[in-house]
């Protein structure tokens, strides 16, 4: 594997989550609880969609194929796609989505804050940009998982089932291998692991504020990230976001 | 040559640029919202820098397109519109005036301390947060306690 391969990966590692992640939080909108939410969530969808734009852009740009992030977002199919499992899978109930939210954006706005420190300077200006809206993501989600968690029984019940659900999804995040280890040697990534310190107390703390328990297991669902095996549901949300470029091909806005 | 003598300054054209309306808050201009980074010659190349606001902001491509129909009608043709995302844009960059024209439109300027300073329509500090987003990306939305006004907030980042 070159660097560009690696590189290359590593881009659309990112720019992968913040598609799916988006997508399937842009499926909430019009179907909220309340008006309020539905707008924060489908904010937050959209930013992580713009993200998408720079990510797959530059990956696009480094892959040197010239393919646009268009053509990465709606021309792959599911086994080219290398986002953590936590991203594809569905949303639950309002507790569950926000819950997955949490999750990512602690684990986000880490990654984001190493990314910033990058030997290549177009990472860091994408990290510097992003890391703004995540800080915003992850101060509303930590706060909703707080609300309903410390809130009432059935509330404080569908969040624990969230956490219980969601929590073999979470080591994926912090898994490495050749990709990263090329990343570290460049300066361009850090190494997975080393950010699972700064997450669990960052994890521990608002979710003891949120009076829940975290599962003693490690185990880990993957194979999302090195595109070895996604869920079955990655191919269900591709039909849909997928769909107008696989019908009428090359169709534009 | 004659290039040369048409060109006109950049003080003018940042002028120019400050009558095009924002896109989504029609009250404050481009200049106004501190997106317009540059403004400079290259040659017979008229260069302007951008920054968007919020990566996903869909006013985006619109405002792009408003900077150039602006300047063609001025009749700027050789136009090159650059896309800057560091340094990432601020609330900072909103001018002063800026700031009280979105106050007397009914948005709350942004304030350090994370929330409005005080209610745009009456005048009140006894205001609540009703959701952190509101109806464009750079909004929160927030209610006065005192009239029962709901009210944006511009976002401070």
């Amino acid at each position: 594997m070159t660097r560009e391969e690696a590189f290359t990966q590593f881009l659309l590692r990112m720019g992968d989550n913040t598609l799916i992640l988006g997508h399937r939080v842009s499926e909430w909108c019009g179907h909220a609880p309340v008006l309020e939410e539905d707008i924060a969530l489908a904010n937050t969808a959209l930013d992580l969609i713009g993200q998408t734009q720079m990510w797959l852009g530059l990956a696009g740009e480094v892959q040197g194929e010239g393919k646009s992030a268009d053509d990465l977002a709606f021309l792959r199919d599911a086994w080219d796609f290398r986002n953590v499992l936590l991203c594809e899978v569905p949303n639950g109930d309002f507790g569950r989505t926000l819950m997955r939210q949490f999750l990512f954006d602690a684990w986000h706005s880490i990654q984001l804050g190493r990314l910033m420190k990058s030997s290549d300077e177009r990472v860091a200006a994408i990290a510097e940009k992003a890391s703004k809206e995540v800080a915003y993501h992850l101060e509303r989600s930590a706060d909703t998982v707080v609300g309903l968690g410390d809130g009432t029984e059935e509330s404080r019940r569908r969040m624990q089932e969230a956490l219980d659900y969601l929590w073999p999804y979470v080591g994926e995040m912090f898994q490495s291998d050749d990709v990263d280890a090329e990343m570290v040697k460049a300066g361009i990534a850090p190494d997975p692991a080393s950010l699972r310190e700064e997450y669990d107390a960052l994890i521990s703390r608002i979710l003891g504020d949120a009076t829940l328990t975290i599962p003693e297991s490690r185990f880990a669902h993957k194979g999302g990230r090195t595109g070895a095996m996604h869920t079955e549901h990655l191919g269900h949300l591709l039909t849909q976001m997928q769909w107008l470029q696989r019908a009428y091909p090359g169709a534009k806005w | 040559m004659s290039q040369v003598t048409t060109q006109p300054s950049t003080t003018r054209i940042w002028e120019w640029l400050d009558a095009v309306p924002d896109p989504e808050i029609p009250v404050i201009s481009l200049v106004d919202l501190g997106i317009i980074r540059d403004v400079a010659w290259e040659g017979g190349t008229l260069v302007v820098t951008v920054t968007p606001t919020y990566s996903g902001c869909p006013a985006t491509s619109v405002i792009a397109m408003d900077i150039e129909t602006a300047l063609r009608d001025r009749g700027i043709e050789d136009l090159k519109l650059k896309t800057q995302i560091s340094p990432a844009w601020t609330t900072d960059w909103l001018s002063e005036k800026g700031r009280t024209k979105l106050e007397e439109y009914g948005i709350a300027p942004p304030q350090p301390a994370g929330g409005p300073e005080k209610c745009p329509h009456c005048g009140s500090t006894h205001v609540t947060k009703v959701s952190q987003f509101g109806s464009t990306p750079c909004k929160a939305h927030w209610r006065c306690q005192d009239c029962l006004e709901p009210f944006d907030y511009f976002k401070c980042i």
